[in-house]
């Protein structure tokens, strides 16, 4: 009987890959539902199995059976991982992600499943702590704290019930690596905590996965009843949200778990010390548990090895929005953002010239193209105004209003700020009627100029009363940038602080949609 | 996927309640996965299960208030037969996501947020179903859909009418 291998990630399901597989059943073929190889041009991709190697073809529709059976089939594409998207590749974390049936522990154990668990029992917490220390592995949810040293401060507190707690809210748009992987391996996760868990004496943990991940869901739990002896004494469970951004804040989602409103709580005191219900708690991020099952099992110089400044090992990126091959990509730090969007990713999918990218989710910033050299890494996208967060990279053609895009940041930081601190609640609106200002401002032509302003009308700036409101867009501009520096310094956390940079972002470097001459420097390049 | 039990009654919804805490736990940290539970079982969470989720968790009434409405997913109404949630977030935006919102809210004949008046289809936002990179996305009755175009509009409209 021929093997075929289909994905069941959401995202092929999505584009039909259900319906692929149904149709191969019927031809009697035997159907094996892996993850995803993570490149979605090519989905819904069916790999025939020949000989011991794997024939990709892709797209494929469920009339294709025939011709991908008798090898005809126009979309054939060979060895997929020799495709020049994955050859390029170094596959850490994903290893087996589109591989291997997710549920299948022994497909897991046979492609090098819980070596790095067996690898770190055998050893002290202590020397497993300073394993993840030596592999430099920074915290992938986008803050980029160092894993290790979070560890040992919850190795080092003294307590006798300590939580690992994985964060798996994964809300940034652009960003879908967490989701990939628990539904593609989830095991490897499972790994990680549990690895986790015997570094610094815990014996139970939290997946906090989002409602909007149905799927992931359901692979998690039941990844974990099938792995449940192979981790034991550790326990975990399956915590489900209910669609509030914030609990992505590792305070506000410990609070979630508790079953509070999702607020976030100002620290300190660290969650590493009084975090889940007031116990000392790791709380790291999918992809930074998942990475640790490969420092255990290959070592932490193998790690380290690749990368670039201060951000050691490998980011899987996610390609996403306007790209031609979108998908995730894995590779170690250091590569530019043009060679990100324009080599891997092809440019846009609608052809037209890429015009910005948004890097790291809704609080990212927006770049663009002529600051394409950049290379991934924390330091250097700190240093230009940015953050790398998810690493989740939404591209842009030229239709896209930049001015729009800015207040879309500030209306979403609006509906979802938790309430709980004064910058993030009212300045989220306050910031969207500036912006309605300043795109009415841009709108009408001529421009109405600012009037002369006095010592009154300057403190009349913030005046509720409409007629008093200076509306010209100079104005305007200078007040949404006094906004700005409100929300990005007196905010509790990264919602309110972080959503002036892409407001900003937008307005440094796209002036000319805000109402504003266009940049000179840009145009002299 | 949800059993709607039209027309409970304050005394069933006490009971559903209290039997669901004694199989699964009274501490605080049941409240979600019992929200969540109550809302696949009728369709939505009643203002009048409020005071009994209360009584079995041994919470302050405000205390529980305060967690439903906090979080989005809680309807504390019922919704359409049919739910499509379409995604507004910025990948789905690049991809001409908010043309869509608009074509859809013109073709399933409701505006986003609300219920259409014969009860059939609630259309609500979503940010974000981490299908980034083939958007722009929807979710019909927990199905995922990916680029949803007009034609996509149009089945879901007669899968809807159906």
């Amino acid at each position: 009987m021929t093997r075929i291998y289909v994905s069941r990630d959401m995202a092929s399901v999505a584009l039909g890959a259900d319906d692929v597989a149904r149709a191969f059943e019927a031809a009697g073929c035997e159907v094996v539902r892996t993850g995803s190889r993570g490149l979605f041009s090519i989905e819904p991709l069916v790999e025939v199995e020949q000989d011991g190697t794997r024939i990709g073809y892709g797209p494929v529709g469920p009339g294709d059976v025939a011709a991908v059976l008798d090898g005809s089939h126009a979309a054939r594409l060979g060895d997929v991982a020799a495709l020049p998207f994955f050859a390029g590749q170094q596959r850490f974390t994903f290893a087996r992600c589109g591989v291997i049936d997710p549920l299948d522990m022994a497909d897991y154990a046979a492609h090098g499943g819980w070596r790095g668990l067996d690898a770190a029992r055998a050893m002290a917490p202590q020397a497993v702590v300073d394993a993840v220390k030596a592999s430099g592995l920074r915290g992938r949810g986008g803050a980029g704290f160092p894993t290790g040293i979070k560890w040992q401060t919850v190795l080092d507190a003294a307590s006798d019930a300590k939580f690992i707690v994985c964060n798996a809210d994964e809300g940034d748009s652009g960003t879908f690596a967490d989701r990939m992987l628990m539904e593609g391996d989830p095991l490897c996760l499972i790994e990680g905590m549990a690895i986790a868990g015997h570094a610094v004496g815990a014996y139970h943990g939290y997946i906090y996965i989002r409602s909007e991940y149905p799927f992931a869901i359901a692979t998690m739990q039941e990844a974990i009843e099938l792995s449940a002896l192979r981790i034991a004494p550790f326990t975990l469970e399956v915590r489900v949200g209910a669609g509030a951004y914030v609990c992505g804040e590792e305070t506000a989602l410990l609070d979630s778990i508790e079953g509070k409103r999702g607020q976030v709580r100002a620290k300190p005191p660290l969650p590493a010390l009084a975090g889940l219900f007031g116990q000392p708690t790791v709380i790291n991020n999918v992809l930074s548990l998942a990475a640790v099952p490969f420092i255990l099992s290959e070592g932490a110089q193998a790690y380290a090895a690749v990368g670039f400044g201060r951000s050691r090992g490998t980011m899987p990126v996610q390609l996403a929005g306007n790209v031609k091959h979108g998908g995730l990509y894995e590779i170690g730090f250091g590569i530019t953002l043009g060679e990100l969007v324009n080599g891997i990713g092809g440019g846009t999918a609608s052809g037209r010239p890429v015009r910005a990218v948004q890097v790291g989710g809704p609080l990212g910033a927006y770049f663009p193209p002529s600051m394409f050299d950049l290379p991934f890494d924390y330091e250097a996208f700190a240093q230009a105004g940015g953050l790398i967060g998810h690493a989740g990279i939404t591209v842009f053609d030229d239709t896209v209003d930049m001015a729009h895009m800015a207040r879309f940041a500030m209306e979403f930081c609006a509906v979802e700020s938790c309430g709980k601190c004064t910058p993030c609640r009212i300045g989220s609106t306050r910031g969207v009627e500036v912006m309605d200002r300043i795109i009415a401002a841009r709108n009408t032509t001529p421009p109405p100029a600012d009037p002369p302003v006095g010592p009154f009308l300057k403190k009349a700036l913030n005046s509720r009363s409409p007629s008093r409101i200076n509306t010209g867009p100079e104005a305007q501009t200078a007040l949404l940038r006094d906004l700005c520096d409100t929300m990005k310094y007196g905010s509790l956390c990264a919602l309110g602080g972080f959503t002036p940079y892409p407001v900003l972002s937008a307005l440094d470097h796209f002036p000319e949609d805000f109402g504003a001459p266009a940049p000179v420097k840009e145009a002299a390049e | 996927m949800k059993r709607m039990q039209q027309g409970i009654g304050a005394e069933d919804m006490a009971r559903l309640v209290e039997d669901w805490a004694s199989a699964h736990g009274r501490t605080r940290d049941r409240l979600l996965p019992l929200l969540h539970w109550l809302q696949e079982e009728i369709g939505y969470v009643d203002d009048m299960a409020v005071p009994a989720i209360a009584a079995a968790l041994n919470l302050s009434r405000a205390d529980v208030h305060g967690v439903v409405t906090f979080y989005h997913d809680f309807r504390r109404a019922p919704a359409g037969r049919h739910v499509v949630k379409l995604c507004r977030a910025e990948s789905c935006q690049a991809r001409g996501g908010a043309a869509m919102e608009a074509a859809a809210a013109d073709r399933l004949g409701v505006a986003m947020g609300e219920t259409r008046r014969d009860g059939q289809v609630t259309l609500e936002p979503v940010y974000c179903l981490g299908l980034c990179a083939v958007g722009p996305n929807a979710l019909v009755d927990g199905r995922p859909v990916a680029r949803v175009d007009a034609a996509a509009l149009d089945r879901i409209a007669r899968e809807i009418a159906a």
